[in-house]
């Protein structure tokens, strides 16, 4: 069960796109998973066949258990392959667990998206791992020390533990409870397996967890604040935040709204926020340190930006899914995507990739008429954007005084990684982008 | 078109995109998007379908007299 987003704990499968023996490849959508907050289709990261499905439809487990088995493409290659003289007595077939951990996703898109640590990267020259064909189990698909050591060839494994340590607590419970603990991906230092993982990895339904499908809408709208709620408090005893407003001239933007929406049908007008998004994207692919991941002490920064933006639900919560590749948007590309987006996250499916491999989060409570927006930035990223409501206001230039649409823009930013100086120069990048609409 | 099927029209482009969505229950003067949550991207889709349905086209100029049910069944049924 994937981790779709740092605040989900259990999801339920409410369908299989697959049945055993069926080819999958990278990218094709495999099932249809219920949590709190969303319906998500998942997507597959590898190609193969699968196996078996291990978790029944309408089931509610914990992230991190064994949803399906897929024999990996070569291998069913090799298995149905035409006479290959001494064939091993008991076929080679490399099962792969398929838990796509909130990691798992970004590998889907591209490998573009992934990042890993200088030390990673370092560990997998030395070691003889080529990193693009590693899966990776950190926070949001980047490649951890562990996984790395367990593609290391075992010649440089055999130096290093050949199975991940766990403690004897957890093995004695892995035991109690029928878990494989080749099959649970640890959550502990290097990749160490801990209680609670075993306690995720626990086979069938969460005992006192009420399945999502019977969940009243009350109860999953419960569920999901305490969610939220828990990942907040985590955000703000872990990331020590810094915050940053400015107010932005918004004259010439609003002139090109005006004037690009004059010749359009009502249906292909563009809204403010699509221009605000644009410029932020572009903004933030020039200030590195706003856009990537913090996880295990250390900022990996991404290229692609992946942009999430915060969208209220109907009836309360608030989900942030991802704009892939957002800088190379036009306004009219960002219009489409996001529509496309709010429409999703409020009536239809979103994507496993949406949920979890966004790169910097984008808030625009403007149309709910607050001025500007302190944040709350969302593990692992480090970085999150506000924009309040566009109003006019008195805005002095040149010596004059005149009436100018305005926003403010406010920025939380993570002082592991960032500070005010790197933050105003994005702000003021933003700004920038927004006096020249026509560019953007 | 009368006012009650302006309300009904109202009714109906609203229910996709915000199915809760109750507008007998929005006050005199109060404005749709904050009395049903709707942001500036649902406010459009309104307008959309609004203008799909009645096979016009709605000037961005003419969007604040959309943004009450007073506002919106006196442009509806108003014949332009």
């Amino acid at each position: 069960m994937p981790s779709l987003g740092a605040d989900m704990d259990a999801g339920t499968i409410t369908k299989w796109l697959v049945r055993p023996g069926d080819q999958v490849h990278r990218g094709d959508i495999v099932a249809v998973v219920q949590t709190d907050k969303s319906d998500i289709e998942v997507e597959i990261f590898e190609d193969g066949i699968v196996r078996d499905l291990a978790v029944p439809e309408g089931v509610r487990v914990s992230v991190g258990t064994v949803l399906a088995h897929v024999a990996s493409a070569t291998d069913a290659a090799a298995r149905v392959a035409p006479v290959v003289a001494a064939a091993p007595v008991t076929p080679a077939v490399a099962i792969t667990p398929v838990i796509a951990v909130a990691s798992v996703a970004p590998s889907v898109a591209t490998n573009e998206h992934r990042v890993e640590s200088p030390l990673v990267r370092r560990l997998a020259q030395r070691r003889g791992v080529d990193l693009a064909a590693v899966t990776g189990t950190g926070a949001a698909g980047i490649v951890t020390r562990a996984d790395v050591e367990a593609a290391a060839p075992s010649s440089s494994r055999a130096t290093v533990a050949t199975r991940r340590s766990s403690s004897p607590y957890a093995r004695r419970l892995a035991q109690q409870l029928g878990v494989d603990l080749d099959d649970v991906i640890g959550s502990g230092p290097a990749g160490s397996i801990l209680e609670r993982d075993v306690r995720g990895a626990t086979p069938g339904p969460v005992a006192s967890a009420p399945s999502a499908t019977t969940a009243t809408p009350e109860e999953r709208q419960r569920s999901m604040q305490r969610a939220i709620g828990a990942l907040m408090a985590r955000s703000k005893r872990e990331v020590p935040h810094y915050y940053l407003d400015t107010a932005i001239d918004l004259s010439a933007a609003s002139r090109w709204l005006e004037r690009t929406n004059l010749e359009r049908s009502v249906a292909d007008r563009l809204v403010m926020a699509a221009l605000l998004f644009c410029a932020t994207a572009r903004a933030v692919a020039r200030v590195p340190e706003m856009n990537g991941f913090f996880v295990d002490g250390e900022f990996s920064p991404s290229i692609a930006v992946n942009l999430g933006v915060a969208i209220s639900q109907r009836g309360g919560g608030l989900i942030a899914p991802a704009i892939h590749d957002a800088e190379s948007l036009s306004p009219e590309e960002m219009m489409a995507r996001v529509t496309d987006l709010v429409r999703r996250a409020r009536s239809g499916v979103l994507r496993s990739s949406e949920l979890s491999d966004s790169t910097i989060t984008v808030t625009n409570l403007g149309d709910l008429g607050v001025d500007r927006v302190f944040g709350v930035i969302y593990p692992p990223q480090v970085a999150l954007v506000g924009f309040g409501r566009v109003h006019e206001r008195p805005w002095a230039s040149q010596g004059l005084l005149g009436v100018r649409p305005c926003v403010v823009a406010t920025l939380s930013g993570d002082h592991r990684v960032s500070d005010g100086m790197r933050g105003a120069r994005f702000l003021g990048e933003i700004e920038r982008l927004l006096r020249e609409p026509e560019r953007l | 078109m009368t006012k009650e099927q302006a309300r009904e029209l109202m009714r109906s482009v609203l229910r996709p995109i915000a199915p809760e969505a109750d507008i007998d229950s929005v006050a005199e003067g109060e404005t749709l998007q904050e009395a049903l949550d709707l942001d500036s991207i649902d406010f459009l889709q309104f307008v959309a379908g609004l203008a799909e349905s009645t096979r016009t086209e709605i000037p961005e100029r003419d969007y604040a007299s959309l943004s009450t049910v007073e506002g919106c069944i006196d442009y509806l049924s108003t014949p332009r």
